[in-house]
């Protein structure tokens, strides 16, 4: 009887001598942690996506909580997300619009020149440190698809060598807007009308000399544009899509063709929806 | 032991019988901590304090508890209770009295509770009939070779994401294949006989 007694008993006196040191322990050594800070994880998506520029859903509780990020950091999250971050806070948040990302470029394979023939390793960051990269436009989408690797939702995929945006999969974390050496890539309203595809400051003739496509900044747009909500600057159209109302009369006028409706939709179709 | 012993040791548990390429021991962490080399330089470091430490804490546990009531064959189940606890312990006791240290193993320390190179380092001390510093250093060097292991490799893996590999060796084929080939350069070391 004691062959078998005398281990089960050491082996259960040794478990219950280190369960007793570590209660002790986790008594001892407790580290006082603002409950705010679990409930903020939360209420959180989880994701880990990294949108809001924190390492984590956890880091950025905890920077909620500090007060180093607003309560409606999580861009993956939303509205909904914010509602409840801002409660456990005990602060408010302005609802803000579902925002998707856009890339501002136009210049495919076909239309762009290229100054020379990159053949280093297929990273944005690393053909940009190249004389800028091997587009001949200054701002023209280099096509290694750094900002698909950061995409938590493989929303963004490479369409005639120009990275393009699937508005359907895109969460609206904003992770790929921080990678792009180029800054082209642009969170803009999912509800948006219209949009420039093209982010050259170029004026017409040079623009021309580098890419068939891209806006040469001649400013038709904002002469038929109804509510004012195009202006020019350094040679780029910028539409406000706060005051745009979706007549359309951009897209038509552009000579260009550089103006294009967000959703790829035509005018006439999305004024019938809504 | 004399110091000269320890040496030895501490150098055949780096190199000649390093955990990971000779003896395949910690394999999982191996491949799944060492994307880039700083965070596996983080799973290596949490590694090397636990491995010391239960090196220490199992040595006393198998003499002082074990062996006294001829228990030595529960060795494997004390050892893990040992460990599991030793890791517990240490994560509380860094989270309240060196953050910075425990912000920096972070969440490493969990993962080794079940890592089967701690568990297997301190049965290897018992098997070898080594005394207590003994044990220790073998351990620790255990441990610094699967430090080197794991930071080398995830230099590999760094290099091996602009490579462009066959579609059907892309991913985690050919992080075996870089494995084998980089186990087959340590296998080298299996020719120093001290």
């Amino acid at each position: 009887m004691s062959v078998i007694l005398i281990p089960a008993a050491i082996l259960a006196g040794l478990g219950a001598l280190f369960g007793i040191l570590l209660a002790v322990a986790s008594k001892v050594f407790a580290v006082k942690t603002d409950e705010r800070v679990s409930a903020v994880r939360e209420s959180l998506p989880g994701a880990n996506c990294g949108g809001c520029g924190y390492s984590g859903c956890d880091a950025l509780a905890a920077a909620i909580v500090e007060g180093k990020a607003s309560p409606s950091a999580c861009t993956a999250g939303g509205n909904a997300v914010a509602a409840k971050v801002a409660a456990i806070m005990g602060v408010s948040v302005e609802a803000q619009k579902p925002m998707r990302a856009f890339i501002h470029c136009a210049g495919e394979d076909a239309v762009a020149k290229r100054k020379y023939n990159y053949a280093g390793v297929a990273d944005c960051a690393a053909a940009e440190k190249l004389a800028g990269g091997d587009k001949m436009c200054a701002a023209g989408c280099l096509g290694h698809l750094s900002c698909a690797a950061v995409c938590p939702a493989e929303a963004i995929r490479l369409e005639n060598g120009v990275a393009v945006v699937d508005a359907a999969k895109c969460i609206g974390c904003g992770a790929c807007t921080r990678v792009c050496p180029k800054h082209l890539i642009e969170m803009v309203p999912r509800d948006a009308h219209y949009i420039v595809r093209c982010s050259s400051h170029a004026k017409g003739p040079a623009l021309l000399n580098a890419c068939r496509a891209g806006c040469i900044g001649c400013g038709l747009c904002t002469r038929v544009c109804e509510s004012g909500a195009i202006t020019v600057t350094d040679a780029l159209a910028a539409i406000d899509y706060e005051k745009c109302i979706g007549c359309g009369k951009c897209a038509e006028k552009c000579p260009r063709h550089i103006i294009v409706p967000l959703s790829g939709v035509p005018a006439e179709e999305i004024k019938k929806e809504a | 032991m004399s110091f000269s012993d320890i040496l030895l040791l501490m150098f055949t548990a780096i190199l000649v019988e390093n955990f990971i390429f000779a003896k395949f021991y910690g394999c999982c962490p191996f491949l799944g901590v060492s994307d880039k080399p700083d965070t596996a330089l983080g799973m290596g470091m949490a590694v090397t304090f636990v491995m010391t430490l239960s090196g220490a804490a199992t040595y006393l546990v198998y003499h002082l508890l074990l062996v006294p009531f001829h228990l030595e064959y529960l060795k494997t189940v004390a050892f893990i209770l040992v460990i599991a606890a030793l890791v517990q312990f240490i994560e509380m006791f860094l989270k309240r009295f060196v953050p910075a240290l425990y912000a920096s193993l972070g969440i490493y320390l969990p993962l080794i509770t079940t890592n089967c190179a701690v568990l297997s380092a301190a049965l290897l001390a018992v098997q070898n009939d080594l005394n207590f510093i003994g044990s220790v250093a073998f351990g620790f060097s255990s441990a610094l070779g699967f430090t080197l292991a794991i930071v080398v490799f995830a230099g590999v893996r760094a290099r091996l994401q602009f490579a462009e590999p066959p579609r059907a060796f892309r991913g985690f084929p050919i992080t075996l294949i870089a494995a084998g080939l980089l186990a087959m350069a340590f296998a080298g070391f299996s020719g120093v006989r001290l």
